[in-house]
């Protein structure tokens, strides 16, 4: 029900999202346009509307909407496997991996890293990242929650220093690309990136929602979770690999937007509970109306000059976010 | 459902912390393990609910050892309330009952009319209904010890195993949650601090100390003055009283100073 009303929301923000820019195109035509090239019906009309709509804007539409689904996503389910309310994708590291591998590539060319593109080397960064958390997060052989949340912080801050350490190297250009790589942006989306993306966003959030009764037992303590039947060692792994793919998969093609992953799923459990088979796809859908709506704003507040998605999806969300904590007395535990 | 924990030995971090433990539970009855802090009594649960795997010995339940059940199929005969409360905000307090029915489903799995039937039963068997909607951030301690009561009966278990269930409530609250038990007819293990709860709850009393089965049997030939010194180091007796009910009685000075209250280090 609240899946089909944030689904009607989402494709009314991406349909207003692509009409508005630079050149205002009518609804209507946008419509024809779109439909034009979803179904072969109809006609294109003017060839250079055509181009906007279709070239320019829709997937950039396409891949905000894909990136904030994916990162709120991703968010929520790393917050019940830590049992922590501040874990994201940031704070285990993940984007910092993305990061260093990014800003490399950006200011000391592919050849650094094998001949990866900068999209190529953000992926390899975040799950290497990824993998050296897991790594350390272990105790005695079990993924320790807590251990794992300080291993995220601690590699975080070390990729973070190197990265830092790199752009020293950088010249100003290349200064001004990794600061929008950083902050994320998807001003460079092209409809050959979308077939990837589309099916690991899709896939994951499906995935992730069918262990959704397993992540809600999780949430009554891991001794108690063994006891209602989950393997919960097991099931921590599989999701840790699941939700770093699919973050790495979307930090790779839009960089590294923040406080997407972080504050979606908050809003979602504040206004819906804590069900993970409710939580996880609505902080898909709210996540992606919310990185459209930002994108949206980004390339028009400040024409004819864009910004980075990072500053507005703080900027924006914070204070409904401080706004709706307050309304919510009875909830000290977030 | 039969309990049967068969010369169980469990090691951690190179330190003895169950040796050669057996006992049984079986038709309904409530045993009560007990003993001093330390003892390794929640060890022995962990065993039991499937989180310890034991080097040396067998758990078995309904006949068959638990680490040959898959998680799901143990989780189906045997139920625990714990004392670890996880972060359950943002679940209402009927979400939480209908946490019992993870161990029947697979992924897959969708809720059905046994399931809503198993949540509803269990709720108004546990007197949870008056605040089913509620955060559970916001009850009492007797009303969320209630709530993974219900828990524990969604999962229609057939063993049901209990840690420190009655711990901070007050007097009321205990005596309820020790009705409620009863009243299930569900074969319990149960972990209690408080001796005299033990008494009055219990069948059967088994008792740890070190890491070791000291006695076991019925309440009144079990709690024995020797027994109260030498483990708990309390002087006292007990004694079945006109109204059935077993009350032990502490000496008007029931410390044994002679005893050293910590163990030595060894």
């Amino acid at each position: 029900m609240a899946v089909g009303a944030l689904l009607v929301v989402l494709v009314a923000v991406m349909v207003a999202a692509v009409s508005i820019g630079a050149v205002n195109i009518p609804v209507g035509d946008v419509w024809g346009i779109l439909l034009h090239h979803l179904t072969g019906r109809g006609t294109t009309g003017d060839p250079a509307l055509d181009q906007i709509v279709w070239t320019f804007r829709a997937p950039r539409v396409a891949l905000a909407a894909l990136v904030g689904a994916g990162l709120a996503v991703a968010g929520a389910v790393l917050q019940t496997l830590v049992s922590n309310p501040l874990a994201d994708p940031v704070v285990l590291g993940f984007s910092y991996g993305a990061s260093l591998g990014a800003v490399l590539v950006i200011t000391l060319g592919g050849a650094a890293l094998g001949g990866l593109g900068v999209s190529g080397a953000a992926f390899v960064g975040a799950l290497a990242a990824g993998a050296l958390v897991f790594a350390l997060g272990q105790r005695q052989g079990r993924l320790a929650p807590t251990r794992l949340v300080l291993a995220g912080v601690a590699v975080g801050y070390v990729l973070l220093s190197v990265t830092s350490f790199v752009q020293l190297l950088a010249t100003p250009t290349e200064l001004r690309t990794v600061m929008f790589w950083m902050l994320g942006s998807v001003a460079g989306a092209q409809w050959s990136q979308l077939p990837t993306v589309t099916v690991v966003v899709l896939t994951s959030t499906a995935l992730l929602t069918l262990f959704g009764r397993r992540l809600n037992a999780l949430l009554a303590g891991d001794e108690s979770a063994t006891a209602l039947g989950v393997d919960v060692n097991r099931l921590r792994a599989v999701l840790l690999v699941i939700s770093a793919l699919l973050t790495g998969t979307v930090i790779a093609v839009a960089g590294g937007v923040g406080f997407v992953g972080l504050m979606i799923p908050h809003l979602v459990r504040l206004t819906v509970g804590a069900d993970h088979r409710r939580l996880l796809p609505l902080s898909a859908l709210l996540g992606a109306v919310y990185l459209v709506v930002v994108d949206l704003l980004s390339r028009t507040v400040n024409r004819p000059n864009e910004l980075p998605l990072g500053i507005l999806t703080a900027l924006l969300g914070a204070p409904f976010f401080l706004w709706l904590l307050r309304r919510n007395k009875g909830l000290d535990t977030i | 459902m039969k309990l049967t924990v068969d010369q169980l030995h469990i090691t951690l971090e190179n330190k003895a912390i169950l040796r050669e433990v057996n006992l049984e539970a079986a038709g309904g009855d409530i045993v009560g393990l007990v003993g001093p802090n330390g003892s390794g009594k929640s060890t022995l649960l962990r065993t039991v609910y499937r989180s310890l795997r034991p080097a040396d010995g067998v758990v078995r339940v309904g006949g068959d050892d638990v680490w040959e059940l898959s998680a799901r199929a143990a989780a189906r005969r045997t139920a625990a309330v714990l004392q670890d409360a996880g972060t359950t905000t943002g679940l209402s307090v009927t979400e939480i009952v209908a946490l019992g029915r993870t161990p029947h489903h697979g992924l897959l799995g969708r809720d059905g009319p046994e399931d809503r039937e198993a949540v509803a039963e269990a709720v108004a068997r546990c007197g949870v209904a008056p605040f089913a909607h509620r955060d559970y951030a916001t009850l009492s301690g007797g009303e969320r010890q209630r709530v993974l009561l219900a828990r524990a009966l969604a999962q229609r278990p057939r063993l049901l195993v209990l840690d420190e269930l009655t711990n901070h409530l007050d007097i009321r609250a205990r005596f309820e949650l020790l009705h409620l038990i009863r009243s299930t007819g569900i074969t319990t293990l149960a972990v209690l601090h408080d001796l005299d709860l033990a008494a009055r709850l219990c069948d059967h009393l088994v008792v740890l100390h070190e890491g070791a089965v000291v006695a076991a049997g019925p309440v009144l030939e079990v709690l024995t003055p020797d027994l109260l010194r030498d483990v708990f180091g309390v002087r006292g007796d007990t004694e079945r009283h006109a109204d059935g009910v077993v009350r032990i009685t502490y000496a008007a000075e029931p410390l044994d100073l002679d005893r050293e209250t910590e163990p030595a280090e060894r």
